[in-house]
């Protein structure tokens, strides 16, 4: 296997942070120059795949395209992205749309200097130094960067999961509550621990919370 | 650019846009009043103020003459 130089290594696996503002761009996009700034006040799903007119990709676009009516719902748009031409990127989503029967309502980023794959530490030089992998970033709609999914170039998302994501993740800023595992909508929500010994002992006689013991306490939402 | 033509005519979303802010309408009432996603309105207000066609005021944008001359 090719050795990556240092540099090369910094320049390419940079990963941006949960809780952090996400690193702003400007694009040229399928729908005309974006910048990140333009989704302030909207959730934004950014999701980058390997290439163009690929089999695993194209079931991932018909995928993001089925969810994005649910997402605007949500108020959370998509915006996808992969190193490829914008004229590339409109022959794939028109070849979509016709032949799949699919159409593509999201605007799709031309990275082809690398520049915002690079921000986000969308390449990883063990599958690929020139494609990025299939990362998916939640942002919220203050531009604060929420959750991050990494998946393999073998290996389609799963859009359940993503939309199930950005609903836990709403539900917790809406009601002030976590998210236990595998947590659907209309499903039991994690209360925040106690944080002090009173709240503690206060927490174990509270009627409204069901709890396993102080720390551990769902409840139903209203 | 996405919203000017090569020969100088503009596309069915910057019409839209245009023909929208007669009165001076901000991001949010132009995306309500033309049922389209913020980002998009305001990455079209970008190019058609850098066109010299809207202008803003006080978070507001409305026509510029030669915005109107381009809708006539």
């Amino acid at each position: 296997m090719e050795q990556v130089s240092a540099t090369q290594e910094s320049n390419m696996a940079r990963l941006p942070r949960l809780g952090e503002p996400a690193p702003q761009f400007e694009a040229v996009t399928t729908h005309g120059d974006i910048k990140l700034d333009d989704f302030k006040g909207s959730w934004l799903i950014l999701f980058s795949h390997p290439a163009d007119f690929t089999p695993v990709c194209t079931t991932e676009f018909i995928g993001f395209a089925q969810i994005h009516p649910k997402l605007r719902e949500m108020n959370c748009e998509l915006l996808g992205l992969s190193i490829d031409s914008v004229y590339s990127h409109i022959a794939w989503v028109r070849n979509i749309e016709q032949k799949l029967k699919q159409k593509i309502t999201f605007p799709v980023i031309a990275d082809l200097n690398k520049d915002i794959a690079t921000k986000f530490g969308m390449i990883m030089p063990g599958e690929s130094k020139t494609e990025t992998s299939r990362c998916v970033f939640v942002i919220d709609d203050k531009q604060i960067l929420r959750a991050m999914i990494y998946y393999p170039l073998t290996t389609g998302r799963s859009m359940d999961e993503i939309l199930r994501l950005i609903q836990a993740l709403q539900t917790s800023d809406k009601h002030g509550v976590a998210t236990p595992a595998n947590w659907k909508p209309g499903e039991k929500v994690i209360v925040p621990p106690p944080k002090t010994q009173e709240m503690a002992e206060e927490r174990v006689r509270d009627d409204n919370v069901e709890c396993k013991d102080w720390y551990f306490c769902k409840r139903k939402l209203q | 650019m996405a919203c000017i033509k090569p020969d100088g005519s503009l596309t069915p979303s910057a019409k839209a846009l245009l023909s929208s802010i007669g009165e001076p309408l901000s991001p949010e009432e132009i995306a309500a009043q033309l049922n389209q996603p913020l980002f998009k309105v305001r990455s079209i207000l970008r190019e058609m103020v850098n066109a010299g066609l809207a202008v803003a005021v006080d978070e507001k944008y409305r026509l510029t003459a030669k915005g109107k001359e381009k809708l006539s």
